[in-house]
């Protein structure tokens, strides 16, 4: 039988072991966050753009190349469903495709974005960024890793709004 | 010494030439800095033996087994998405990740346009309203990456009777875009787009503005009054739109006594209304205030 001194301890031991959890869980998710800078949306063209959708842009690209990052690494297009429309959708879906015939994943993980919006449509059906991003890829045949590469590299991006959120419809590498 | 001064030579000839090199190994993995989509891309490796080259991107992946030592082809159908890619030449002995040669290069859209994505608001609108209608285009080549080379665009507006607007606009990060004022004449518009013979169109319908004035007649039948417009125009002399409402006033010693409304059927509002004698009719739509009738006699 258990003291209620005894009890007190368990309760106090299981309460620090939840927060260490917790504790490791918001480092590890801090972790896993890339860095992203915002530079100001003074001049986007036509239309002027308001903070929320700024903020709602900038979130819906960021979840895009977390879709991405799932889709590529599991080999499932479907997972990009939720983050990619039209032509960007097809292509990177294309890409998972030949991924899959060849037996190999590949591991994107961005860990910093410098992103800028440069075009709001005057209708406000189409915005664009661009994002100096790194990240990391790996190349994996077959499970193995085969080569690891840390990228720097010039995106840009455009969204559409959908239903609940705006989508990435283009989505292209350019040079520096 | 020698060696050096080779291997250095070496460098400065393949970055001159606009090569990237492995960076683990100078003479090795020699891949362009960047191709044009469309074009074919040559890889040079170095060594001897069997390996596996990857190249990766989001674009596009590829896995080619490759003789060391030997320039490998890819030809453009094999790769030909814009974007970033990594190359990576594994083999033939080591299985440590890290000792892979790896390198990156561009694959750059082409210059030649091939499709236009053109999005032109509102599908309709009143007319002459200044930078009323938006058209939006993005640029395409003809595997379908977005042209990120500036080029010059050609929007055209046409309204019913034949006379064009044009506006040109030079494309950044592969969008360009205008605004235009709608056309003085109602009717249907054709928005076209164009760029080196590539293009395509919209309609856009304008339609008739607000009213400008308004005036009635007033014919007297018995204990009734007929009350009728003349055609109701906007102020570019459009017949404004069947349905466009006309209100009746009668009002007898500044007290109102009846209000009619009525829609515009072919141009024109009739109503009739109780003929008192000494009362005031006036008639108005929208924001125009037409002219009043006195009706005759005293109350």
């Amino acid at each position: 039988m258990k003291t209620g001194r005894q009890s007190l301890s368990t309760r106090f031991a299981r309460a620090g072991l939840l927060a260490g959890c917790g504790l490791v869980v918001i480092l590890f998710s801090g972790f896993e966050q890339p860095a992203v800078r915002v530079q100001g949306a003074d001049s986007v063209g036509p239309r002027s753009l308001e903070k929320p959708t700024q903020t709602a842009v900038v979130r819906d690209y960021l979840y895009a190349w977390k879709s991405l990052s799932a889709a590529f690494e599991a080999n499932r297009a479907e997972l990009l469903d939720a983050a990619f429309v039209g032509l960007a959708k097809e292509k990177l879906g294309g890409t998972v495709q030949e991924q899959q015939q060849l037996g190999i994943t590949t591991r994107y993980r961005d860990t910093s974005h410098d992103v800028k919006l440069v075009f709001y449509s005057p209708e406000g059906l189409s915005i664009q960024l661009l994002d100096t991003v790194e990240y990391e890829v790996q190349i994996l045949d077959h499970g193995q890793v085969e080569a690891i590469q840390h990228v720097h590299a010039r995106y840009v991006a455009v969204l559409t709004p959908t239903e609940v959120r705006w989508k990435v419809r283009v989505f292209q590498a350019q040079p520096e | 010494m020698k060696q050096g001064i080779i291997s250095a030579l070496v460098v400065m000839i393949a970055l001159a030439t606009g090569f990237r090199l492995a960076a683990s190994d100078s003479d090795a993995l020699q891949v362009p800095r960047s191709i044009q989509a469309g074009d074919r891309l040559s890889i040079r490796t170095g060594g001897s033996g069997q390996a596996v080259l990857y190249i990766a991107g989001p674009g596009q992946v590829l896995r080619r087994k490759v003789q060391r030592g030997e320039t490998l082809v890819i030809s453009p159908e094999d790769l030909h998405n814009a974007g970033h890619y990594v190359v990576a030449l594994v083999g033939p002995s080591s299985s440590d990740p890290g000792s892979a040669e790896k390198t990156e290069f561009d694959v750059v859209s082409s210059r030649q346009p091939a499709s236009l994505s053109f999005l032109a608001k509102p599908s309709r609108l009143p007319v002459n309203l200044p930078g009323g209608i938006s058209g939006v285009a993005y640029v395409f080549d003809i595997f379908r990456n977005l042209v990120l080379q500036p080029l010059q665009v050609t929007f055209r507006l046409s309204d019913v009777a034949g006379t064009p607007q044009t506006q040109s606009a030079e494309t950044r990060n592969g969008v360009a875009w205008v605004k235009m004022n709608s056309a003085t004449k109602a009717g249907a518009a054709r928005f076209e787009v164009s760029v080196d013979g590539v293009a395509d169109k919209r309609v856009v319908q304008q339609v008739p503005g607000e009213p400008c004035n308004v005036r009635m007649s007033a014919q007297r039948t018995g204990q009734r009054v007929v009350l009728e417009t003349e055609p109701v125009h906007d102020c570019t002399g459009n017949a404004v739109s069947d349905g466009t409402i006309v209100t009746f006033t009668e009002t007898r010693n500044g007290r109102s006594e009846a209000t009619v409304d009525v829609p515009l059927k072919r141009g024109i509002a009739r109503t009739e209304m109780p003929a008192l004698d000494g009362a005031v009719v006036s008639v108005a739509t929208g924001v125009a205030m037409g002219n009043e009738i006195r009706l005759g006699g005293r109350p």
